[in-house]
């Protein structure tokens, strides 16, 4: 749609990127580099995980990507990745995908809600990749999102500034809400995991660390009911899961950590999901429809850490290549 | 040229978002808020798009401490949005272009 002056309504790229994390960012890497001119739809800001960068936009120290031996902070890594991306040539296109047409070739994308319901889309291409990553999901409780910016969080790095010597909790069981309890223990005065299992989901390492630190407790078995506060939060109503007795817990915050869900609304019933809505993708980036490529937490619910999203990146943007030279050969393939 | 976004303190913010005859948007922010980072290309683009109808300016948290108490901000980026001094929006969370200019578009 000519954003910044991308590229033409009518002129077919060769391949659209949606998202810009680790994934999505090495395929452009890739793509870029094999002088393909991809376009990257990065999203649009939100201070949830589903954002221009991903899930690392919404941490700080990153201490497990090889490479940086002393630990690098999220959102700086994503911005390395980018200015990598665009020194070869990749085109970042502004803005959230919000259809998409892969039926047949040219593939149609829609970004922006502005024309969602029109004929004509934003952007043509003959290959797209799918990075467009995992978001985390909300207890979907009424005061929740009243609450939101008030005591409730999405971003432990964004605000746990704000509850010095309070204190908070933080609810899930994986590694990802330990992080964020490791994190915010050295703002809060103590932090309760809320968590509705008798055992964490989260790796041994964690695991360790948060039962030896003195402000972090684990409150098991338990789920949150309510949330409690006018203005703001004041605390939260509990279930026991084993006794069904329910109690409340006075808190100043409480931060959302319960795990995610893949961005794929896009494209159901056009490829092929598990029944979590991951795309499948057999022993390489293919997906169900010729063409099409995922890479990244869209299609992986196992591993989901940058260096494997960067890896599968790296598998899409060769498949990708070799796709298209195919093409142009006049080579049949799946 | 003058910054498109005025940078504020505790000291300059009661001033700047009293005197101007135009409504006033403060972001309240710091360095280490990814989210944060995300939305300065958008504000920059509306401070330049609409500098007839609305002034920007911008408070680092981590420097200015008593002003964001005084609008218990608990979360940010927090955007709140003045008319000769008085609150009248305040918005949580990075948001896209589209839907700042929604919320903003009736003080426009």
């Amino acid at each position: 749609m000519g954003v910044n002056g991308v590229t033409k309504k009518d002129s077919v790229g060769n391949v659209v990127i949606i998202g810009s994390g680790p994934a999505g960012l090495t395929a452009a890497i890739y793509t870029a580099r094999a002088d393909l001119s991809p376009i990257v739809v990065e999203g649009e800001p939100s201070s949830t995980s589903d954002q221009p960068g991903g899930q690392l936009m919404l941490t700080t120290e990153i201490e497990n990507y090889p490479g940086f031996p002393a630990g690098i902070m999220g959102p700086e890594l994503m911005e390395a990745f980018k200015s990598q991306a665009v020194r070869f040539g990749a085109k970042i296109h502004p803005g959230k995908v919000t259809r998409v047409d892969i039926s047949k070739q040219p593939f149609k994308i829609w970004v922006g809600n502005d024309n969602t319901a029109s004929d004509t889309p934003d952007l043509l291409c003959k290959a797209l990749i799918i990075a467009s990553g995992a978001r985390s999901l909300m207890l979907g409780l009424e005061n929740e999102s009243r609450l939101l910016g008030h005591g409730v969080s999405t971003c432990a790095t964004c605000d746990g500034y704000f509850f010095r010597d309070l204190p908070i909790a933080v609810v899930g069981g994986g590694d990802s809400a330990l992080e964020e309890a490791l994190f915010l223990s050295k703002f809060a005065e103590s932090v309760t995991i809320i968590h509705r299992r008798d055992q964490l989901r989260a790796s041994k390492i964690m695991q360790d660390r948060v039962f030896s630190h003195p402000k972090i407790r684990v409150n098991w078995n338990s789920v949150i009911v309510d949330i409690l506060g006018e203005e703001k939060v004041t605390g939260v109503k509990l279930r026991d899961t084993k006794t069904d007795e329910e109690y409340e817990l006075k808190i100043s915050g409480l931060f959302i950590a319960i795990g995610h869900v893949p961005n794929t609304d896009l494209f159901k019933n056009q490829l092929d999901t598990d029944e979590a809505g991951y795309i499948i993708t057999d022993n390489s980036s293919k997906t169900s429809v010729a063409g099409v490529f995922a890479c990244g937490d869209v299609q992986d619910h196992v591993y989901r850490q940058a260096i494997t999203a960067a890896g599968s990146g790296c598998m899409a943007g060769i498949d990708t290549e070799r796709w298209l030279e195919n093409l142009t050969l006049g080579i049949k393939q799946s | 040229m003058p910054e498109l976004i005025e940078t504020l303190d505790d000291a300059s913010f009661d001033e700047y978002i009293t005197s101007n005859p135009k409504p006033v948007l403060v972001d309240f922010w710091a360095s280490w808020c990814g989210p944060c980072k995300t939305i300065v290309p958008i504000l920059e683009e509306i401070a330049a798009e609409y500098s007839d109808r609305v002034s920007i300016g911008k408070l680092n948290i981590d420097e200015s401490l008593s002003t964001p108490q005084r609008f218990s901000i608990m979360s940010i980026p927090t955007l709140l949005l003045f008319q000769k001094g008085d609150l009248m929006l305040r918005i949580v969370g990075a948001k896209s272009k589209r839907q700042l200019l929604a919320y903003l578009q009736p003080y426009l």
